[in-house]
């Protein structure tokens, strides 16, 4: 670890923390339907969408109409996708002539993309067109994005709103995060990302002779190589490379602002017409905190109780600085068995574990960006989290494990991190010696129970899939390596299926049990999960408020946030040491041993 | 804490009953209630089912896992026996009650006048009955015809009898309770099995516990975590078998049992029974357990003033002697004309006049000594002494009296009731022959320590409103005295009603006492009503408690116990949980350290061998219930403090204490294992 890396990652922090207030006070406004400065070019924008989708923007909703609403857009929105990505050979915007997808794969590419996940079981430049592209996937980063705002709000006016039955209209919520927040920023943080050298444009790719003729060993139908009569690899000479072109800086934008994370090229944000240069780096990790750490703020000004915010945020802040000060150590102390090779830091070199990570970005912009992709349910990568070392790899598996609520993902990452708030003022609130109260709300029976299967329904979906996987032979065949660290690769896929995070740990292959089930498992992480939370919403909408007093259960104080983080860390841990165990940490106690996989 | 009937903790007749009990509460349709333990008798049973079919293939490791499958056993069996040792404190009240219960016979009143002789249980509600001196009144009611001392000690367990006459708030009567003197017409209010004796019995017994919502609450928690724990259990097998490192059922019971909250499973109910039986020996009777959770709760508590706050009389503070009249001439004036002035007032007034002005009572034997009684026509009293006519009252009266006399009421006097009137006291002016002498000063007195209990309750978080009949100016300067935060003055019972529901509709919970028929309303409003068992059947049937001492400052005590179960709950669930992580920790690298050595890495208590290690984490979790049944019995020790405070206490000693206390508990229990060579 050097001063310079730590340097940067404090300096990250510190943007985040001045960003917070002004971006949770903006959205505050946009939800509570304020005036803001843009209402002038969005308001005539927003009435006549109203207009045209009757929609009449007064009427508030019950907890289960917006959850109907919610569920009903989302299939619809997943439909479409479904149906652009298999009709895509004879739709527009196709210069490369890419053939229909597969229907497996564009199941899972339409679950992956509706619940704002973006696991990818495809390259982008050779299996997408810019049409679905564009008006497929990049609408869903939009529209899950703003779903997950959504939902966030309402979660946070059934805490703030006294007696009531609706909390908010969520065909209203969403078309402003879409109008005031998303579109907005994309727009300026494309141009920024333009500046640094991220292409856009619609040119089919381009053919280039390269410099020097190289071999490469001959793929077969099966991807494997093709051997000859020899025994040897079949070598074919290849004098010419084809490079993608597309419309990416809009997407890249929206990629990281909406913590979708689904990269237009493969690589993602390692590929340099993604993320070209230190500063795009830096500035796209901004994006993905801007809104989630935001949301902090908005939840102490809609509940009145900024200091409850700022005790939210510092339990956030205590669990990135842990997962980041454990990526960057165990990165930067480098391989253990590379005894011969020189893997300090110094002028010359990052120094510590490169492998799989852009030189570019070195050692502690590699580890920040892994921790921050995976705190959040972006799923975004700039280096490849399988190459990590074992406990590097296991600091992204583990931040998806605790519910990615470490500012989280864009809304989720808030409403999962008060599910919980409301956990935690339950176990600890009765040792106060009353009925635990979270702001004035008596946590009770249903909210327990709600919360309970919020919790639940996630390590159920990851350990039972990873479960099955690690036994059957479809589970097994499409793995890259065995050991323990097979066992991670498949962990890390439903872990982050379900989390809806869609970083891949790599070294897990498609096929066709993992295009259904890692598809049914985001769909289970999403909605499922959602339906839980709004029900809590909706419950506590309608109770009295009790006015807090010394008696009270402090929710605004240091004591406070210790609580919340140690009850996250123990659910978490509590629930996946095992696995754990037999994953990363087996792998890294037997790398010390000289065993590798 | 005024007495409580405390009886041992380890009581040697409740432990045999208890120790019974605990096996026939193995039966899985009572074990079904409670979701934990009912996982841990399953896993028991599976085991012992597999034990078995070991033992007939004779395949090695028996020792191993018949010691496993005991303690599993034994795990579930000292659930139960918490549970029974709670029941079993309740039940042998119970069995006091009943005794009081012994069939009694009636004198049924009938149409004609004649009475007949049937016994008390066939009595239903609206009968009349007569009870005479030496009876027991053979069921609840209200005196509707005589005066009669009772002795109530088979309810109460305070032997001094009490009055109890028909109208005003003394008229009802209890089931079993035995008349002392005299003769009373009953009007009988509750049918058979529905008395108040009946409930007692039912309620200590906790045969119609029913859980409250705080408990089904947490119980859902905990049966969300065992599912948890479950899956994390059941999918490591297949991550074991991937790693060619499959586990036996044993181990993976064990495993489970350890992890899911088995130790505020087991203490769960234990603990609600505990919490009402802490009321019984405060003699309050909760008549839910959502009433004692309520207490816990309570943001505001009506208190009324004389005989919560106050002690039930004014007593004489000041002489304040009109002028060209000493002091010393007042003080002798208002002494004898109390001499024979048997209340508390007047009392206070020979003593005040003793102690400050050296005169000696006198006997006014004298037979031209006249006393006058206090009327309600002059509202004067007073003494006709060796022709001395010396009259005390309210200032408007004594005036008229003057006036009658052709005479009045000094300016400076009147000043002087004005300033005490202000100050919050009644004035009581003296008059002789016509001529006002001065003004005694009569003050309300706060009972002693009351104010420091306040305090205390402010800064839980708790709201005190003095509820008085007098004037707002009175109300003021004792509530100050008091040191109250508000106070209802001249209330009218509606006046209390309105202020419990505008309390309520700010979320907030209150909690009051009363006594009279005109408090019922109140009572049945507020979400803690504690009725005065001296009250009326009105009141006792409107509260959700009642005080068998009838001391209405025992509500402090009644939020305190409330508090003190929730705060128990919570202090052993977070307890429970802090352990699984010393667990993990034993148990996690027995299972995989044969296949992965490296995996020792992870045993840092450095246990000896796989199977102690397994089986320490297992006794540890069977034997940790055990040691915490006097904590659940008795509750965590309450202090009164905010929130806050309590929090990091509780947080430190339970949270952080159940973090750390397994370590070492299940090194000790290793090594104990390997020194009796038992794994």
């Amino acid at each position: 670890m050097t001063f310079n890396g730590w340097f940067q990652i404090l300096l990250y922090f510190a943007v985040i923390l001045l960003l917070t207030k002004p971006m949770g006070v903006f959205m505050a406004k946009v939800f509570n339907r304020e005036r803001t400065w843009l209402d002038g070019v969005m308001r005539p924008l927003e009435r006549l969408l109203y207009r045209l989708t009757k929609i009449d923007e007064e009427r508030e909703m019950s907890w289960k109409e917006y959850a109907v609403s919610m569920l009903l857009f989302s299939a619809v929105s997943m439909l479409v996708l479904y149906l652009l990505q298999r009709a895509q050979q004879w739709l527009p915007l196709n210069p490369q002539k890419f053939s229909g997808v597969a229907p497996d794969l564009a199941f899972n590419t339409a679950a992956s993309f509706t619940t704002n996940t973006n696991w990818q079981f495809y390259s982008g430049e050779q299996v997408m067109s810019y049409l679905t592209q564009m008006a497929g996937l990049a609408y869903h980063n939009f529209a899950s994005a703003a779903v997950g705002m959504a939902l966030a709000v309402a979660f946070i006016r059934g805490i703030a709103r006294k007696e009531a039955k609706a909390i908010g209209n969520f065909w209203v919520d969403t078309t402003r995060a879409i109008l005031w927040i998303l579109v907005p920023l994309s727009i300026v943080s494309s141009i920024v990302l333009i500046s640094q050298g991220v292409i856009q444009n619609n040119k089919p790719y381009t053919t280039v002779k390269l410099v020097e003729p190289q071999q490469v060993p001959r793929a077969g139908q099966d991807g494997k190589p093709v051997v000859g009569p020899d025994g040897k690899p079949v070598m074919d000479t290849v004098t010419e490379q084809t490079i993608a072109n597309g419309p990416i800086a809009s997407q890249e934008a929206i990629k990281e602002l909406g913590t979708n994370g689904g990269g237009f090229l493969n690589a993602n944000s390692a590929h340099p017409f993604e993320n070209p240069t230190p500063f795009s780096n830096f500035f796209e990790m901004v994006l993905i905190f801007l809104i989630p750490a935001g949301f902090t703020y908005t939840l102490g000004r809609m509940t009145n109780s900024q200091a409850h915010g700022w005790a939210v945020f510092a339990a956030m802040a205590i669990l990135f600085f842990a997962g980041v000060t454990t990526a960057y150590w165990a990165e930067a102390r480098g391989n253990p068995l590379l005894t011969a090779t020189d893997q300090r830091a110094s002028t010359m070199q990052p120094g510590g574990n490169m492998e799989g990570k852009e030189v570019r970005f070195g050692i502690a912009n590699s580890a920040l960006f892994a921790t921050i992709t995976t705190d959040a349910s972006c799923g975004a990568v700039n280096g490849f989290h399988d190459s990590y070392t074992p406990l590097g790899g296991m600091v992204p598996l583990a931040n998806i494990m605790l519910g990615e609520i470490v500012f989280g993902g864009v809304g989720a990452g808030m409403y999962g991190m008060l599910i919980f708030v409301v956990l935690s003022v339950f176990i600890a609130g009765l040792m106060v010696g009353r009925t635990p109260e979270y702001l004035g709300k008596k946590i009770e029976a249903y909210d327990v129970k709600m919360a309970m299967l919020y919790v639940l329904i996630f390590p159920l979906a990851i350990l039972v899939l990873s479960g099955i996987s690690s036994l059957t032979s479809s589970g097994l065949a499409a793995l890259g390596n065995s050991g323990p660290h097979g066992l991670t690769e498949i962990l890390y896929a439903f872990t982050s299926g379900t989390g809806n995070n869609g970083s891949a740990f790599g070294g897990l292959g498609p096929n066709r049990w993992y295009n259904l089930s890692m598809g049914f498992t985001m769909l289970v992480g999403r909605f499922l999960m959602i339906i839980p939370m709004l029900a809590i919403a909706g419950n506590l909408a309608q109770k009295k408020s009790v006015p807090p007093s010394p008696g009270t259960f402090p929710v605004t104080t240091p004591l406070f946030t210790g609580l919340v983080v140690g009850v996250i860390i123990i659910m978490g841990a509590l629930t996946f040491f095992p696995a754990l165990s037999l994953g990363p940490i087996l792998e890294h106690l037997l790398a010390g041993a000289g065993k590798t996989f | 804490m005024s007495k409580t009937k405390s009886k041992s903790l380890w009581d040697a007749k409740i432990v045999s009953h208890a120790l019974l009990d605990c096996v026939r509460k193995l039966d899985p349709r009572m074990m079904m209630r409670n979701p934990v333990m009912f996982v841990v008798e399953v896993g028991s049973v599976i085991t012992s089912v597999l034990l078995v079919r070991d033992a007939m293939r004779h395949v090695p490791g028996f020792g191993f896992d018949l010691q496993i499958t005991l303690w599993l056993w034994f795990t579930v069996l000292f659930a139960n026996f918490a549970e029974a040792m709670a029941e079993g404190r309740g039940k042998a009240q119970a069995d006091t009650l009943r005794k009081a219960k012994s069939d009694t016979l009636a004198n049924r009143l009938l149409p004609d006048g004649r009475t007949e002789v049937v016994p008390g249980s066939k009595l239903r509600s609206g009968d009349l009955v007569i009870v005479s001196a030496g009876e027991v009144i053979p069921g609840d009611g209200d005196i509707i015809e005589g005066i009669a001392s009772v002795d109530e000690s088979a309810i109460t367990g305070e032997s001094a009898p009490v009055i109890r006459e028909a109208g005003g708030d003394r008229s009802a009567v209890t089931g079993g309770t035995r008349v002392l003197s005299d003769q009373i017409k009953v009007k009988i209010s509750s049918n058979p099995g529905e008395t108040f004796l009946d409930r007692m019995i039912a309620l200590v017994e906790g045969a119609e516990r029913q859980k409250t919502p705080n408990e089904i609450a947490l119980n859902i928690l905990l049966a969300g975590l065992t599912v948890v724990f479950l899956l994390a259990v059941v999918t490591l097998q297949p991550f074991a078998i991937y790693s060619k490192a499959s586990q036996t059922i044993f181990v993976l019971v064990s495993l489970l049992v350890c992890l899911i909250p088995t130790t505020i499973g087991a203490l769960l109910s234990a603990i609600g029974i505990a919490g009402m039986d802490r009321l019984v020996q405060h003699n309050v009777l909760a008549m839910s357990g959502r009433a004692v959770e309520a207490a816990g709760d309570v943001n505001t508590l009506l208190l009324d003033k004389t005989g919560t706050i106050t002690l039930g009389n004014r007593q004489a503070a000041e002489f304040v002697a009109a002028p060209g009249v000493s002091n010393d001439q007042l003080a002798d004036a208002a002494q004898l004309s109390s001499l024979p002035d048997e209340t508390p007032e007047g009392r206070s007034i020979v003593i005040l006049a003793k102690e400050q002005y050296g005169l000696r009572g006198r006997e006014l034997g004298s037979p031209q000594a006249q006393f006058v009684p206090f009327s309600a026509h002059t509202r004067m009293s007073g003494v006709n002494f060796d022709g001395r006519v010396i009259r005390k009252g309210a200032v408007d009266a004594i005036q008229r009296y003057l006036s009658e006399n052709s005479s009045y009421l000094p300016k400076e006097v009147q000043a002087t009731v004005e300033t005490i009137a202000r100050a919050g006291g009644t004035p009581l002016v003296v008059a002789e022959n016509g001529r006002a002498l001065g003004v005694i000063h009569l003050k309300d007195i706060v009972k002693g320590g009351i104010k420091e209990r306040f305090a205390q309750l402010r800064a839980m978080g708790i709201r005190t409103v003095m509820i008085t009949g007098d004037n707002p100016l009175t109300a003021a300067a004792i509530a100050r005295e008091a040191g109250v935060d508000d106070f209802l003055a001249q209330a009218t019972p509606k006046d209390k009603m309105d202020l419990i529901k505008k309390e309520q509709a700010e979320g907030k919970l209150v909690a009051m006492t009363g006594d009279g028929t005109n408090d019922a309303p109140a009572l049945a409003q507020s979400d803690v009503g504690v009725a005065m068992n001296t009250g009326t059947q009105a009141a006792k049937e409107a509260g959700n408690m009642v005080d068998l001492d009838s001391n209405p400052t025992k509500l402090l005590e009644i939020v305190e116990i409330g508090k003190q179960l929730l705060m128990t709950r919570g202090s052993l669930t977070t307890f429970s949980i802090a352990n699984d992580v010393a667990k993990y920790f034993a148990i996690i690298p027995a299972m995989f350290a044969g296949t992965f050595p490296v995996l020792n890495a992870l045993n840092i208590m450095h246990l000896a061998t796989p199977q102690s290690a397994v089986l320490s984490a297992v006794i540890f979790n069977a034997l940790v219930i055990i040691a915490l049944i006097p904590l659940a019995l008795r509750g965590v020790k309450y202090r009164p403090m905010n929130a806050e405070a309590l929090l990091r206490r509780n947080l430190l000693l339970y949270g952080v204490g159940g973090v750390i206390v397994p370590f070492i508990g299940i090194k000790i229990i290793d090594v104990i294992i390997r020194v009796v060579g038992l794994a």
